[in-house]
């Protein structure tokens, strides 16, 4: 066989096709992928990405269409099957009991006969046989809670090995990880591939696509448009076929204006529920019209920093002003009535109420609005006409007030929560992570309603872990470590000088 | 675990699915009742006659589906905030205190429809006032509200003892309850209700309160879904976190939410108190607030399922009553045997059957 022979493929999808009521998620997708390959999947938000990779865990039936595993054809009824064929899967968000050990999540469900010592034993050894053979490095006996997000990440990789998993799928699983678990997980993942493991890795970031795959397809609108070896393509060749257009990759923005101090914090200092000090005698300032940036490794105070700000956390000392009037005490509903909105990191636990229909999360937070209802009462048809307004603007998919939160896809999701904080127009807008599992066609789109928010006159105080966001959002960047802020740079800034300050190395 | 998420069409989850666990129940009651060597299909008869044979029989189903519906509402209520009000017993048990002093007061005085509201609204305070302490526990200290409710409904318990024995007691007599309100201190029996189909009320006690269960659902119908307070609720309820992004306050959610389940649990009280026996008498609740709790869950907290699910236990508490009396080797032990399987099946295994129909239903369909 010479080289470049295709090598035997490890699935075939063939005419994979499916439906939810009147969304078309999956249209006809063919799709093959060779053993001991990375093969990248993108494509915008809602294209059906994750729908196809449920349809193959065994989450979804398909209501056309085939899957061979191994040039064998298979259905997949569920997990167990899914687990039996082979494939493993790594949730984005993490399907771990919290209060066991890194090693009884690993047996669990996998435990071996009745009794349980002898199966610790076996499974203790497997384990260690699973981190050296992959550099999977995490203590057995560590308590999950207790692991940072990229350790957990490697649980869920260690269980899915554990089950056999010859096919490991990752639903876009840097968006939780901080650059250098990421260039861990990548480390691993090679590892992995070299060994002859497959893996399907979904992303929003280009830049991944093209530093770890082999081979990429690219979805749009529920079909499978192309699919490049990695090395023959450009990040700017793929955005065109993610999107249909040319996309800009990085915003572009005038000279800012900044105006009168619209909010300033001082000596900040918030504690969390263990009494840990997470944002450590904090100031700063944000003017009107400018866009401040908070750059730093992620769980470094900045979460706790917003929530202070956003009234859902009481400081422990220091003030915060809004307008010059001090506001700390002052809650979330009082807060926005001073018009301060708020783009919450975490969209699944306080942006939105997955549970809710769109429209009800198009109000969360404003639903007092006497423009939602009169007196006591709710007035639905506002609501949902009001709903429509903001689906259509910001191009939300699909386009039903009616659909359930937790259906839309994560990208979707996201755009209902900046529509709803930003057609407040409100003064002072604070961001967490706006980004996070966003695709580029609608991080452009968010990142130029963030700037025209700025050249209106609005404070904007934005934090992200995407360095990347930072240095295009930002008129100024502030660096924070260990919950203090360390230097304050502008944003033509290196990365070098920047990631340095961000490890606490340099200030 | 997979099957969880496969959507199913309304008709299957709100119609076939509880219909079969229905049937499952009464499969499982019927091998009881064979056991015992009496026949399963002749109890079943004689259930249905005795619940909904003569107007007599539909008259008292329908009474007890009156306390259903109360103290149904008031657990749902409290489910939409995420609330677990086991205390409807004790706090409809103290309404009765509240309605009771409002007829005691108002009888002599003036017809019964001038005395009714005033006793709503007493029912629905002592109701709620003897929910409001948990509440304030669970608002203010974090003291969970299902230890605080259980423990509220013996705390009332007792105090009822003491101001029946004591305080409200007849002079001179053995029993331990008020005198007999006077017309002006009763609700009126609902005999034109059963007479528009042809049927005779007879003893049943079937009685105007009735009327104000069927209001208070679609009042609660509109305070879940329609308004700004209700939306509140359900955020809190879904997702606390949620909740304080958008600015909710939980403690006075908490507050009220509970203050309007304990009234709602109190107004429970109009029925046996004023509607039936028209004196307050010692434990007139009988267990109506816990069965409330399986209620509130087979009807999945809506109040049209409410009302289905309390019409059910309605038909057992009067057709198993029927079915004790015609047929002795089955006792009121049975009975309550019986209805424990409908709770089982129809609410705590309520989605066992689930992926089997989920499979059928996909093999059904061609996916
Ligand atoms: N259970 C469901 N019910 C109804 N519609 C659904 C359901 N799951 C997904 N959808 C819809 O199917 C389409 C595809 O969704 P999917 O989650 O596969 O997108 P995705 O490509 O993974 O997007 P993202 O990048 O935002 O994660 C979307 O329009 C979504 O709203
Ligand atoms: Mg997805």
């Amino acid at each position: 066989m010479s080289l470049d022979s295709p090598k035997e493929p490890a699935i075939e999808l063939v005419g994979i096709d499916k439906k939810f009521g009147t969304v078309h998620a999956n249209k006809n997708i063919n799709l093959t992928v060779a053993k001991g390959s990375i093969h990248g999947i993108i494509g915008e938000n809602g294209a059906g990405k994750s729908t196809l990779m449920s349809i193959l865990y065994g989450f979804y039936q398909a209501d056309h269409g085939e899957i061979r595993i191994s040039g064998k054809p298979v259905t997949i009824r569920d997990s167990q099957a899914a687990i039996a064929a082979g494939i493993g899967m790594v949730h984005q968000h993490f399907m771990l009991v919290e209060n066991f050990t890194v090693l009884e999540n690993v047996m669990l469900g996998a435990e071996g006969g009745q009794l349980l010592a002898k199966g610790v034993a076996s499974a203790r050894k497997e384990l260690k046989r699973l981190e050296d053979d992959y550099g999977l490095e995490v203590d057995p006996d560590s308590v999950i809670e207790e692991l940072p997000v990229g350790s957990q990440q490697r649980v869920e990789i260690l269980k899915a090995l554990y089950r056999g998993a010859e096919i490991l799928i990752l639903d876009e699983p840097t968006g939780v990880l901080t650059p250098p678990e990421a260039d861990h997980l990548f480390k691993v993942l090679r590892v992995l591939r070299d060994q002859g493991k497959t893996i399907i890795l979904i992303t929003h970031k280009l830049r991944e696509i093209m530093a770890i795959t082999d081979t990429v397809s690219v979805m749009r609108r529920g079909e499978m448009v192309a699919t490049r070896k990695t090395a023959e393509t450009t990040v700017e060749e793929l955005a065109e076929l993610m999107v249909g257009r040319r996309v800009l990759l990085r915003v572009e923005k005038g000279a800012a204006n900044p105006g009168a101090v619209l909010m300033s914090v001082r000596n900040l200092t918030v504690r969390d529920s263990r009494g840990v000090t997470m944002v450590d005698n904090v100031s700063f300032d944000v003017r009107a019209g400018e866009i401040v940036g908070i750059a730093g490794v992620a769980g470094n105070g900045q979460s706790e920093l917003l929530e202070a700000i956003a009234g859902i956390r009481k400081p422990s000392a220091g003030e915060i002003f809004i307008d010059g009037k001090p506001v700390a005490g002052v809650d979330p509903a009082g807060l926005r009535e001073l018009g301060l909105a708020h783009i919450p990191e975490d969209r699944h636990h306080m942006g939105l109420v997955l549970k809710f229909e769109e429209y009800e999360n198009s109000i969360l937070g404003y639903h007092r609005d006497a423009k939602y209802g009169r007196g006591p009462f709710l007035d639905l048809d506002a609501m949902r006409r009001d709903a429509e307004e903001k689906i259509g603007k910001y191009d939300i998919r699909p386009p039903n007030p009616r659909l359930r939160t937790a259906n839309f896809s994560g990208g979707n999701q996201q755009k209902i929560v900046v529509a709803r904080e930003i057609e407040r127009d409100p003064k002072m807008l604070i961001i967490g992570q706006p980004t996070r599992g966003v695709d580029i066609g609608a991080i452009e789109f968010i990142h130029k309603r963030i700037i025209e928010m700025r050249d209106a006159g609005k404070a904007v105080l934005l934090v992200s872990v995407e360095l990347d966001e930072i240095r295009s959002l930002s008129d100024r960047i502030l660096v924070m470590f260990a919950g203090k802020i360390v230097g304050e740079k502008s944003s033509e800034a290196g990365e070098q000088t920047l990631g340095l300050m961000m490890a606490g190395i340099a200030a | 675990m997979s099957t969880v998420s496969v959507p199913l069409p309304a008709w299957i989850n709100y119609g076939l699915i509880p219909l079969l666990n229905l049937i499952l129940a009464f499969f499982f009651s019927g091998l009881v009742v064979w056991a015992i060597g009496e026949s399963p299909f002749e109890a079943l008869q004689l259930l249905l006659i005795g619940a909904l044979g003569r107007g007599e029989g539909i008259g008292f189903t329908l009474f007890y589906t009156t306390s259903f519906i109360f103290t149904g509402l008031s657990v749902a209520v409290a489910i939409h905030a995420g609330l677990f009000n086991i205390g409807s017993e004790g706090q409809a048990y103290l309404g009765g205190l509240g309605a009771a002093l409002v007829a005691l007061a108002m009888d002599r005085y003036v017809p019964w429809y001038v005395t009714m509201p005033f006793a709503v609204i007493g029912a629905a305070l002592f109701g709620a006032a003897c929910a409001a302490i948990p509440a304030w526990l669970q608002a203010k200290r974090g003291s969970h509200i299902v230890i605080t409710t259980i423990m509220f409904n013996f705390i009332v318990s007792s105090l009822m003892n003491y101001m029946l024995v004591r305080l409200l007691i007849v002079p001179g007599k053995m029993a331990p309850e008020t005198r007999t309100f006077l017309p002006g201190g009763q609700l009126p029996k609902l005999d034109w209700l059963i007479a528009m189909f042809g049927g005779k009320l007879g003893a049943a006690p079937l009685n105007f309160s009735f009327l104000i269960a069927l209001i208070m659902c679609f009042l609660v119908w509109v305070l879940i879904w329609r308004t700004k307070l209700g939306y509140e609720m359900r955020t809190l309820g879904i997702s606390p976190t949620a909740a304080s992004y958008a600015g909710i306050r939980y403690s006075k959610i908490v507050m009220i939410t509970m203050l309007i389940s304990g009234g709602l649990a109190g107004m429970m009280a109009l029925n046996p108190v004023m509607g039936a026996s028209a004196r307050l008498q010692i434990e007139f609740v009988g267990g109506a607030g816990f069965v409330g709790i399986a209620v509130s869950l087979m009807g999945r907290n809506h109040p049209a399922g409410i009302i289905l699910a309390a019409l059910l236990f309605g038909i057992l508490y009067q057709g198993g009553a029927e079915l004790s009396f015609d047929m002795p080797s089955i006792t009121r032990d049975m009975i309550v045997v019986i209805q424990g399987m409908v709770i089982l099946f129809a609410g705590a295994l309520e989605y066992m059957l689930r992926p089997v129909i989920v499979r059928a239903y996909q093999q059904f369909t061609g996916k």
